[in-house]
Formats: C-alpha cells, sequence, structure tokens
C-alpha cells in the first residue's frame, strides 16, 4: 500500500482522456495535492486507445504509479486492458455500456450515464469526461462548493459552463449511490505554496523567455511540438518574440544561425529524429562559434521508432553530435522545474560562450504534466563579451586569453563581421594554412576550458537520500522520477545521484559522489546503458549492476523499488 | 571612388581558375555596392553578402563586407533568418546551380515562396565544379563526367519558371562576362523590394566551357517587356527558343515575409 492514488482513464483516441487528465491533474493541484499526470496516445492499437493516468499524494509524487484506485472506462477495451492493473479497493467508472468485463468486476464496477448525460445537455463529446470526474469528486468526499469553484478555474479557457454542469451531473448521480472512500479530498489547510501542474516543454520554453528569447524556429516532430506550440501562442504577450516554422529542420537551424548572427537570442526543438537531420549545422554552430539553444526531446527510437512513446536512447548520440571536435553544452533535466531551469540557462551559456547548447529532454519530461514549483526569481540576462572596440581591426575570431572573442554583428558601423563555416582565420577568412587551424582549435578549447570552470557554480549533479548510504542509484533525465518515487520503497537506505549535467562531464563531483560506493546501480531507458559508458568514459569507475528499461514505457516506481531491493540487500 | 573600390577587396588570394567569369561577377558585384553606397542608397554596414559551399562561395572571402559562408546549400534559409533579426540589412548571396538546385532546392523554392526580402544571385556553370566537374540539376541530358561517363541520363530543371511558379518577385538572367549588364541586374535587383531571383551563367572554362556555345545565343530582354504582367513573364520564359534571353523577366511588389512577420 501507499499513500499516493492513481486514477487510471481510458478510451479511443478522440474520446479526450488527455484533456481528463489535464482537468482532473488541475483539479488536484487547485487543492494542494502533488500530482503526476502521465499520457500514453499510442497509435498501435486498433482503433487507437488513449490512456491517461493521474498519481496524486499530498506527498511529492514523482512521477505515476500503474496500480489504479480508480478506473475512468470510457469504452470495453479500456477494462479489458486495464483490469489486471485495478487494487484491490479499487473501482472502476465505466460508460452506461453491457460488458461482459464489467459483470466479471461485480460491485466493483459502477456504470455511470456518461455519454447519455452528455447527449441530453447537447455537450460536445470530448467534454463529457467530465460527468466522470463530477463523479470521482463524489467518491473522494468533496464538497460540491469546492468542486464548483475550482472547476471555474481549471476550465476558465475552455467552455466551464457546459463542463461544470456535466461533472454537476455525475457528482449527483454518484452521491445518490451512497458509496464513498474513505479518503475525503480536500484543500491542503497548510500554508504551503500552490504548485502548477506543467510539463518540461512548457517549463522549457518559459525558461528561454525568461532569459530573453527572441527567435524559436521549429519544424514539428513529437514530442517536441509543444514547445512550438507554447512559444507560437506567447508571441502576444512578448512583442520581441517572433516564432516560425520553416520548411524542414535544416532551414529551421539554418535560419537559427542567420538569427544568432545578426545578433538574435534564439533556439530550436526538435525531436531526436530531427536533430540528427539538423547536425551538419550544429557542427557549424560550434565551430563558427554562433550561439544556439536546441532543445532535444528523444522518443522511442531506432528511426521513426514508436513516436509516442519514450526512450533514453541518444545520450551518447547527442554527446557526439556533429562532425569535428567543438566546445558545447548539453544539460538533461529530469523535471519540469529543471527544465525551465536548463532552458534559460542554455540561452545566457550559449552567448556567454558562443556555442551550442543543448536541453536533452525525453517524452517524459517534454509531456507529462507534474505539481511543480516554477521559481520567479529574475533571470539576468547575459548577453556574453559584446565587443566594446569595433572599426577596421576588428575580427571576428580574435584570438583571446579566454578563447572568447568579442562579438559584434552586421549593421556596426565601419565594422566588418565575418563568419564562415570553413576554417578561418582571426578576421574569419577562410584559412588551409596549418598553423592558423591548430590556432583557431586551440582557441575554441581555451574556451571549453573558460567553460569547464562554469561547473563548480552549477547544479551539475544532484544528490538525493541517504548521502552516507553505501549503495548508489545513478539515473540521469526522466528517470529521476521512477528513481525518487521507488525510494520510498527501498528496504536498504542508498544514495541518489542524477547527473544533470552530461556535457561538460563534471568528472571531479561525480568521481567523488560515487567513488565509495560498495554498490552503484545505474538506472536508465535504453539497451546499452549509455550513462554507465559515459560515467566510465569519464571518471574510471564501473557501475556494479544496471537496471535498463527499453519497452519504451518508464519505469513504474514499485517494480523498480524490487528490483533495486533484489540488487541492493546488503 | 577608386577609395571605395579598394576598401572592398580582402587580403585573400583570388583561388578562382585564371580567367573564370567568377571574377567577372566579383567585379559586378563590387560595383554595383559601390555604386548603391555613393548614391545613399544603402549602408555599407548594412550589407551582408552569403553563399553556399561551390566555387561561388568563395567570392565572401574576396569582399571586405560583413559576410556569411553557409554550408553546403544551406545560404538561403540564414539570409531569411538574418533578414527577420534585422530587417536594416541588406541580405545578399551567391549560390551555385549544385548548391540551391542540388542540395539546397527545397530552401530556393520555400524561399520564392515566402517572398523573403533577399537577392540570390546563382552562378550558373550546369556543374559541380570545386569537386572536379560531376553534373548537377541543370547539367543538359548527356552530360559526361567522372559520375556520367556515359552521359546524364536526367532531363535539367528550367529554373526561371520553376522560380516564378515558387512566388519569385523578380527574375532576371545575365550572362557573368557583360560586367556591365550583370551590374545593371544587379543593382535592380538590390533595390528591389521582395525575393530576386538572378540567373548568372557563368561558363566554368575547366570542365565545361560553355562560352562558345552561347556567343550567339544570349538576347537582350525587348525593352518594352511587361515585368509586371506574370502572364506575359510566364509566356516569355515558357517559349522554345534557340536563344538565351538575359535582362529583368519579372518585377513585382508583394508583401514581403520579414515585413508581414512584425506587422
Amino acid at each position: 500500500m501507499t499513500n499516493v492514488f492513481t486514477i487510471g482513464i481510458g478510451g479511443a483516441a478522440g474520446d479526450g482522456t488527455g484533456e481528463a487528465g489535464y482537468t482532473l491533474g488541475g483539479l488536484l493541484a487547485e487543492l494542494g495535492y502533488e500530482v503526476f499526470v502521465s499520457l500514453a496516445n499510442p497509435s498501435l492499437i486498433r482503433g487507437g486507445h488513449n490512456y491517461t493516468r493521474v498519481s496524486f499524494s499530498r506527498d511529492k509524487v514523482w512521477c505515476d504509479h500503474t496500480k489504479l484506485d480508480v478506473l475512468i472506462a470510457l469504452n470495453e477495451k479500456s477494462v479489458t486492458l486495464h483490469k489486471s492493473e485495478l487494487n484491490q479497493d479499487a473501482i472502476v467508472l465505466a460508460d452506461s455500456f453491457e460488458l461482459t468485463d464489467l459483470v466479471e468486476l461485480g460491485d466493483q464496477a459502477i456504470v455511470l450515464p456518461i455519454t447519455s448525460s452528455a447527449k441530453e445537455v447537447k455537450a460536445p463529446m470530448v467534454a463529457r469526461n467530465s460527468v466522470a470526474i463530477g463523479a470521482l469528486c463524489a467518491y473522494f468526499g468533496l464538497d460540491f462548493d469546492i468542486m464548483q469553484r475550482i472547476l471555474q478555474n481549471v476550465f476558465k479557457d475552455k467552455k466551464p459552463e457546459i463542463n461544470i454542469k456535466l461533472a454537476n451531473i455525475g457528482f449527483e448521480f454518484f452521491k445518490k449511490l451512497g458509496r464513498t472512500h474513505p479518503k475525503k479530498l480536500g484543500p491542503d489547510q497548510s500554508e504551503k505554496e500552490l504548485k502548477e501542474l506543467i510539463d518540461g516543454n512548457t517549463a522549457f520554453a518559459r525558461g528561454l523567455l525568461a532569459a530573453g528569447l527572441n527567435f524559436y524556429v521549429a519544424y514539428p516532430m513529437t514530442p517536441s511540438s509543444s514547445i512550438l506550440h507554447y512559444l507560437a501562442g506567447q508571441q502576444k504577450n512578448y512583442p520581441e518574440l517572433k516564432v516560425i516554422q520553416p520548411e524542414n529542420e535544416l532551414a529551421a537551424i539554418n535560419m537559427a544561425l542567420g538569427m544568432s548572427y545578426a545578433g538574435k537570442r534564439v533556439a530550436i526543438g526538435s525531436a531526436t529524429g530531427g536533430f540528427t537531420l539538423m547536425l551538419e549545422a550544429f557542427s557549424f554552430a560550434g565551430g563558427a562559434e554562433l550561439p544556439l539553444v536546441v532543445a532535444v526531446s528523444q522518443r522511442q527510437a531506432p528511426a521513426t521508432g514508436a513516436p509516442t512513446f519514450s526512450s533514453q536512447t541518444d545520450l551518447q548520440m547527442v554527446i557526439h553530435a556533429g562532425h569535428g571536435e567543438f566546445p558545447r553544452v548539453i544539460i538533461a533535466p529530469g523535471d519540469a522545474t529543471e527544465a525551465y531551469l536548463a532552458g534559460a540557462n542554455a540561452l545566457n551559456l550559449a552567448w556567454k560562450y558562443q556555442l551550442p547548447a543543448v536541453v536533452l529532454m525525453d517524452k517524459i519530461v517534454s509531456e507529462h504534466p507534474a505539481t511543480n514549483l516554477i521559481p520567479t526569481d529574475k533571470i539576468e540576462i547575459e548577453t556574453g563579451k559584446l565587443a566594446t572596440e569595433t572599426g577596421e581591426s576588428y575580427g571576428r575570431y580574435e584570438i583571446t586569453a579566454d578563447g572568447i572573442s568579442p562579438l559584434a554583428f552586421p549593421g556596426t558601423p565601419k565594422t566588418v563581421v565575418k563568419v564562415t563555416s570553413y576554417e578561418h582565420d582571426e578576421a574569419g577568412i577562410t584559412t588551409e594554412e596549418p598553423t592558423e587551424i591548430k590556432a583557431m582549435i586551440e582557441k575554441r578549447f581555451t574556451k571549453a576550458e573558460t567553460l569547464a570552470g562554469e561547473l563548480e557554480h552549477q547544479e551539475t549533479i544532484k544528490i538525493y537520500g541517504d548521502k552516507q548510504a553505501d549503495a548508489v542509484i545513478v539515473f540521469w533525465g526522466s528517470t529521476k522520477g521512477p528513481v525518487l518515487e521507488a525510494v520510498k520503497y527501498l528496504k536498504r537506505p542508498a544514495k541518489l545521484v542524477q547527473i544533470v549535467w552530461v556535457e561538460p562531464f563534471d568528472v571531479k563531483r561525480v568521481f567523488a559522489a560515487l567513488t565509495s560506493a560498495k554498490k552503484i546501480i545505474n538506472v536508465e531507458c535504453n539497451h546499452n546503458a549509455q550513462m554507465a559508458a559515459l560515467i566510465r568514459e569519464k571518471t574510471g569507475l564501473e557501475v556494479s549492476a544496471n537496471i535498463l528499461k527499453y519497452d519504451s514505457r518508464p519505469f513504474d516506481p514499485l517494480e523498480l523499488a524490487d528490483k533495486i531491493n533484489e540488487l541492493n540487500h546488503g | 571612388m577608386n577609395l571605395i573600390m579598394a576598401n572592398l577587396s580582402t587580403t585573400a588570394k583570388i583561388t578562382w581558375c585564371p580567367g573564370c567569369p567568377n571574377s567577372a561577377i566579383l567585379v559586378a558585384f563590387r560595383q554595383t555596392i559601390e555604386e548603391l553606397v555613393k548614391a545613399g542608397e544603402i549602408k555599407l554596414e548594412n550589407v551582408v553578402v552569403c553563399a553556399g559551399i561551390g566555387c561561388h562561395g568563395k567570392i565572401t572571402d574576396y569582399v571586405n563586407l560583413n559576410s556569411f559562408t553557409s554550408l553546403h546549400g544551406r545560404a538561403l534559409p540564414a539570409m531569411t533568418g538574418m533578414k527577420c533579426a534585422n530587417r536594416k540589412l541588406m541580405v545578399v548571396g551567391f549560390s551555385g546551380d549544385g548548391d540551391s538546385f542540388a542540395e539546397g532546392i527545397g530552401h530556393l523554392v520555400h524561399a520564392a515562396r515566402r517572398n523573403s526580402d533577399i537577392k540570390v544571385f546563382i552562378h550558373v556553370n550546369q556543374v559541380f565544379a570545386l569537386t572536379t566537374g560531376q553534373a548537377t540539376p541543370l547539367s543538359p541530358k548527356g552530360y559526361k563526367s567522372k559520375s556520367t561517363p556515359f552521359g546524364s541520363i536526367e532531363e535539367p530543371f528550367t529554373p526561371l519558371p520553376m522560380l516564378l511558379e515558387s512566388g519569385a518577385t523578380f527574375l532576371a538572367r545575365s550572362y557573368a562576362n557583360d560586367i556591365a549588364n550583370t551590374k545593371k541586374i544587379m543593382l535592380e535587383a538590390i533595390r528591389h523590394k521582395g525575393f530576386a531571383f538572378v540567373e548568372i551563367i557563368q561558363p566554368c572554362i575547366t570542365f565545361f566551357d560553355t562560352r562558345d556555345y552561347f556567343k550567339d545565343r544570349l538576347e537582350a530582354v525587348p525593352d518594352n517587356f511587361p515585368a509586371q504582367d506574370i502572364n506575359a513573364a510566364r509566356e516569355f520564359l515558357s517559349k522554345a527558343t534557340t536563344k538565351t534571353p538575359v535582362g529583368i523577366f519579372y518585377n513585382v511588389v508583394k508583401p514581403t515575409y520579414e515585413d508581414e512577420l512584425w506587422a
């Protein structure tokens, strides 16, 4: 038993199960609960089964659980597919249809007039989930007036009247049944600040805006597209922001490099598949020292893969992305709060060090909303080393002690700014002279050394759990969620080490965090244990065991806890 | 005047083949910029010279102006990017037929479709000269090269009608070695607000010398040609003829991508 409650919502594609998850998550967040919403919208099952899961608790919920306390089933398939996931006392709220599976469930199943009510009040079918949400509120004993008030907020952007009407029908219907859960939902009485339900893509985009983003250029690709959608909508609030969707990924990155050359703060984004199309230009950004932020969101791969599902298979690819050797920054946030900070940080670092900075996410970080407290402190906008002396002697690639050349932009009187994808001299003119080539490479890697000095001021790794424990669990990206959630159910204490900066790699801190461990357990969602390889390469330390998952679904925290317990038995 | 000319050159050694018409394009371009600056039509610091990769792309090293030497085929999106970022910039790009009709053709037609306010001068030599003469999408059928030793089996594109239908608002053709006319067309292309496409016939004297072929074929577009009329341009450019017309075929004003973006 856990103190986390989980509600599953299943239906056909177009039934609005995702929307229902957002509504329910939003309602719970407004009540002060910690919430994690996962969205599975597969295109693999004929008929398109969509499934949303909402886990909540008064304590932080780092990721959703698989086992259900309530299943809202909008069609028969949802019951068939998920009845094995029901906890002992779970109930199933089913739409009014006759099901063999439902009969089998006996008292556990409750038929709600979901579709019929929606028809009755002439509501669009996609809104009919609100009937189930109302019933759910009654089941968990939420006060009717509170439900109404909160739904006003939750639905403020989309037809509150009709949705609340449907929720009321569900609430009243369920109340008459006289069944209640021992747990009572209600507003949080403590003084703590209300968190918001937000996914990593939105948070990342807000981080970019906080750091003074001018342009976002992207070609749509799941699971990165919601960055594009969010920022496109924000153009009305940010007059200096422009969002462009060009003909393909190559256009996106090359357009962005033109913007960067002209002095504007620009970001691009794609799934890793789209990013691989951009690699020649990514290398150009590195060699020509053009500041650029790239959001890369991993999904199941290789190739088109299972496009709407997740993986952590691109760590090594992104670290080595682009031909040639050049410094880069790669930050891998594990949740929305970290994605916000990574977005802001990446934009500042790109300009401070004149290089490409990647924020490496995945489907779970990008798309799964959870309660977060996004920092509201003002982000300082770092423009980097702008040229104070321009004029005829200006050279875009002047060799300096710290490897960073003063930046000037076209349009500066009497100043010529030359940027090129060829190897170049200090003036930006093509060179094939070995001494000049060597000097320019050394300049870029002097800059890399300057960048390495940044590490001690950054949260390059995060340590949680029992810091004295002899067992260490190491992880990165979205695996943070299941690991931190699983830790609640561990039999022996463990120290948890999250690697946030993957390039430059904080060798000193990672080594210090791992070296005294009796056992290092590496947890990640790929086949080849890519982080374990990176740790070995950078620190010489070998992990003792890997827990790997590569079936395109994230870890269930309880299953992960079992696996860790097996390995960490003393 | 000579002073400005001197300022426009750099210390970079010119590495085009001696006698290559690219040098004539360079001279025409320097003269164009000089004239526009002198007349106060543009400010020198606002000119950005862009290029892709190919023989044409060396031009950025030979002009003492802001420049952006992109990747092969990728100059155009970068040009649109910088124009979006700063509409005061006069973004002029050089490209080749390999650069823009093979590797970068997607960007070319989309830039035209958007009416991005950039000027594109294509050095059309009908070969990949820098990589020793392979066929491009503009090489004639039957063209023999190292990669097509028995003759190319592909039909070439016809650039001008393609660009007209794509949405370009300025279309012209010149012959590289006619510096005066190339300059005249470059002046008008740069003065044009919107996507300007200029095909500059630039015979490759090393791999595909077409100088004799074009000698008697070039024919100036009639003085009274109605360049504001898309149907006239369409008909004129698609007409089968043994001549190669040079001049301005189409020149209309439409809203530019960058102005729409910031409107």
